[in-house]
């Protein structure tokens, strides 16, 4: 079969113009939305009015912003954390279990508990929460990096096992041990490691009362800054570039690609680790079933939408977490995976006009 | 606890996994890795379960589900064999969109009942002693059709010549191309016979095996692991074979280790303590782990391997593989 018209890539010569991956990530975004609606069209519904109770679900007040904006910072975390990981092209599927392994790790604080929860001040606890979360999305990538590294085994199908296992893992816990008369939850913590939100301050300033955003935003914001201090500043981010690039050249340079893997996984595995102690501290207040909405996979789609730039991945994670804010107050459940799945494809598929000219050529032309 | 119940279950849920993976051997033979089949089955599963409630008809169902792991594969085709897109992201992109049309288009169709593909039992073949009791009596007809499929692909890939141009687009698909062989061609076709497959496992599932419709717990992972066999079996259609029916034994053996009150002389720690049936669910996942680690140490050991072109685009005229 012939068409009369085919599709011809010429190889851009000059240097992609800066503006061009900004317009084709919106580009992706708008049409994902249409065809989204168009499948709703398919199933009845009416996509615009869909949309529009989307936007106002979202953006409709400052508490549903401030909503979207809570949502969003695991988002952020997680996409950063992918971000590095996938500029040495390794896989980090396993967000998602080391963001429950994270909120482990640092409800063990409260659980168990670690400090005398009545005496220790509220800094330390959360501290200690924090540092413990890292460590548990540390030592979660540690496995899948191990293996990626020393027994070359694909790390896409080792995190996404890994993801299962997490959840049993802690569903053991939650049932078991920890559970609060019997219910799949554990105890709610005690207000010492609750992180602060802004309906705190509600008292001297009553704009904020139920506002539900927490210090976790922040630990985001931060970690931008420092994913883009590591990537474009450091020697450790030139490192994790060049392997990305160019394994050979980085290889002969002398640079340690087994060790690397393992860093940048474990440095991956933290951030997601850390998302998940803001989670229990900072929303759930509690160990559960459930804390993660696919945060884990949603970060994957964040960090490509965001072309793996840091302070990209706050401005996506924010039109995802609108995404999940609005996306689970509407019928059917899928449309919000649907949305995303579509974006990621358009996004790589957009790729192509980063790289090359598209032109379309009458096909006698071409025959030689 | 009975050993030919937890052979005869093992074999027909293992039939599930055996058809989404050797549809996905077929593909990475060709080149392209497809990490999209827990979407593209779960579409599969409900455009199965969706046509077979409205036409009550399985044939058409099971043509739905190949259609539906089809097309969903052949996005996926042209993003990775024409816009050279990573075909890891491309894969992980066609889970999400599948599991998302699936969950959308899938909306209302829990609770309902369908026709379902009827099980057989085949004369004279079950009659052979034990073994006509575990293989040939009262089983699914797609898990007679999962036999059959083994040596079938089997020998295609290995001894035709078509499979033998499969095998070369995968490894050296320079060399193929300069022999006439269509890469693109090659490419697209398997990729789709892939989806297509994996559309049809997870009909498998929804219309035949265990049958209904229980959202995006209908295929609960088994699309990934299909992946992993893959990987195990060392693009071996016989391999994924062993693999598959083993898992689905050692599955039926983790259920059926929750009953009996002692074992092997003690007291069942699964049947008093109530919670460490998540170790249990764990192992599955854990086993693939270490599956695939025993995999990489054969494959090295033995100088076997992914084909060499896996996940690598081809652009004629350009130096690569």
């Amino acid at each position: 079969m012939r068409l009369p018209y085919s599709l011809q890539l010429v190889k851009r010569t000059e240097e992609t113009p800066k503006w061009l991956p900004a317009v084709t990530s919106l580009g992706a975004v708008v049409v994902a939305f249409v065809f989204s609606g168009i499948v709703l069209a398919l199933m009845k519904a009416d996509p615009l009015r869909i949309y529009q109770y989307f936007f106002r679900a979202a953006f409709g007040s400052w508490g549903a912003f401030s909503d979207v904006v809570v949502k969003a910072t695991p988002l952020i975390l997680i996409g950063l954390g992918c971000s590095v990981a996938f500029r040495m092209h390794l896989w980090n599927i396993g967000a998602e279990g080391q963001f429950y392994i994270g909120a482990f790790f640092a409800s063990l604080v409260v659980l168990v508990p670690l400090v005398p929860l009545e005496t220790t001040p509220k800094f330390v606890i959360l501290s200690l929460m924090a540092i413990l979360g890292l460590i548990g999305g540390a030592v979660y990538g540690f496995i899948p990096g191990v293996l990626k590294a020393r027994f070359n085994i694909n790390e896409v199908i080792t995190t996404l096992m890994l993801n299962y296992i997490a959840v049993f893992w802690n569903n053991y816990w939650i049932f078991g041990k920890y559970s609060d008369a019997g219910f799949q939850m554990t105890r709610t913590f005690p207000n010492v490691a609750w992180l602060p939100r802004l309906a705190d301050l509600a008292k001297q300033y009553p704009v904020f009362s139920g506002i539900t955003l927490h210090l976790g935003v922040v630990f985001g914001l931060v970690a931008a800054v420092i994913v883009w201090l590591i990537v474009y500043r450091s020697r450790w981010g030139y490192k994790i570039n060049l392997i990305g690039d160019n394994p050979r050249a980085a290889r002969y340079a002398g640079i340690d690609i087994t060790r690397n893997i393992i860093l940048v996984f474990m440095f991956s595995g933290a951030l997601a680790g850390l998302a998940g102690m803001a989670e229990v501290s900072g929303v759930v207040h509690r160990l559960q079933e459930r804390i993660s909405t696919s945060y884990g996979f949603s970060g994957v789609i964040v960090a490509w939408l965001a072309k793996l730039n840091p302070y990209a991945v706050i401005v996506v994670s924010i039109l995802f977490g609108a995404l999940i804010v609005a996306g689970r107050e509407i019928q059917p459940s899928g449309v919000s995976f649907m949305i995303q799945g579509t974006i990621l494809f358009l996004v790589i598929s957009s790729d192509v006009l980063l790289k090359y000219h598209v032109r379309l050529v009458r096909t006698e032309e071409e025959t030689a | 606890m009975n050993l030919d119940v937890i052979l005869r279950a093992g074999i027909s849920t293992g039939t599930i996994l055996l058809i989404a993976a050797i549809g996905e051997i077929l593909s990475e033979r060709s080149g392209i890795q497809n990490l999209g089949v827990e979407g593209m089955m779960l579409f599969g599963a409900m455009a199965a379960f969706k046509v077979s409630y409205e036409s009550g008809s399985v044939i058409l169902a099971l043509l739905a589900a190949i259609g539906a792991g089809g097309l969903l594969s052949l996005a996926h085709a042209l993003v990775t064999i024409h816009f050279q897109a990573d075909q890891t992201v491309s894969g992980l992109s066609l889970t999400f969109l599948g599991t998302g049309l699936a969950l959308v288009l899938g909306e209302g169709l829990t609770g309902l009942n369908t026709p379902t593909v009827p099980n057989a039992t085949i004369p004279l073949l079950s009659l052979i002693p034990w073994v006509g009791k575990i293989f040939f009596t009262d089983q699914n007809l797609l898990v007679y059709f999962g036999y059959l499929l083994i040596p079938a692909s089997w020998y295609f890939i290995f001894k035709t010549k078509p499979g033998l141009h499969l095998r070369a687009v995968g490894e050296n698909p320079a060399a193929a191309d300069t022999l006439g062989v269509n890469i693109y061609r090659t490419r697209y076709l398997y990729t789709f016979i892939g989806g297509c497959m994996a559309g049809l496992a997870g009909a498998s599932i929804s219309v035949a095996i265990s049958p209904g419709w229980y959202s995006n717990l209908t295929t609960s992972g088994q699309g990934w692991i299909a992946v992993a066999l893959v990987i195990f079996a060392q693009w071996n259609p016989t391999g994924a074979a062993v693999g598959g029916y083993l898992f689905g034994m050692l599955r039926r053996f983790m259920l059926d280790l929750q009953g009996p009150t002692m074992l092997l002389g003690y007291k069942n720690p699964f049947f008093y303590d109530h919670n460490l049936v998540f170790f249990l669910q764990m192992t599955p996942f854990v086993l693939t782990i270490i599956a695939l680690l025993w995999g990489s140490a054969r494959a090295r050991r033995k100088r076997l391997g992914a084909p060499a072109a896996l996940g690598v685009p081809y652009v004629r005229g350009e130096r690569g593989l």
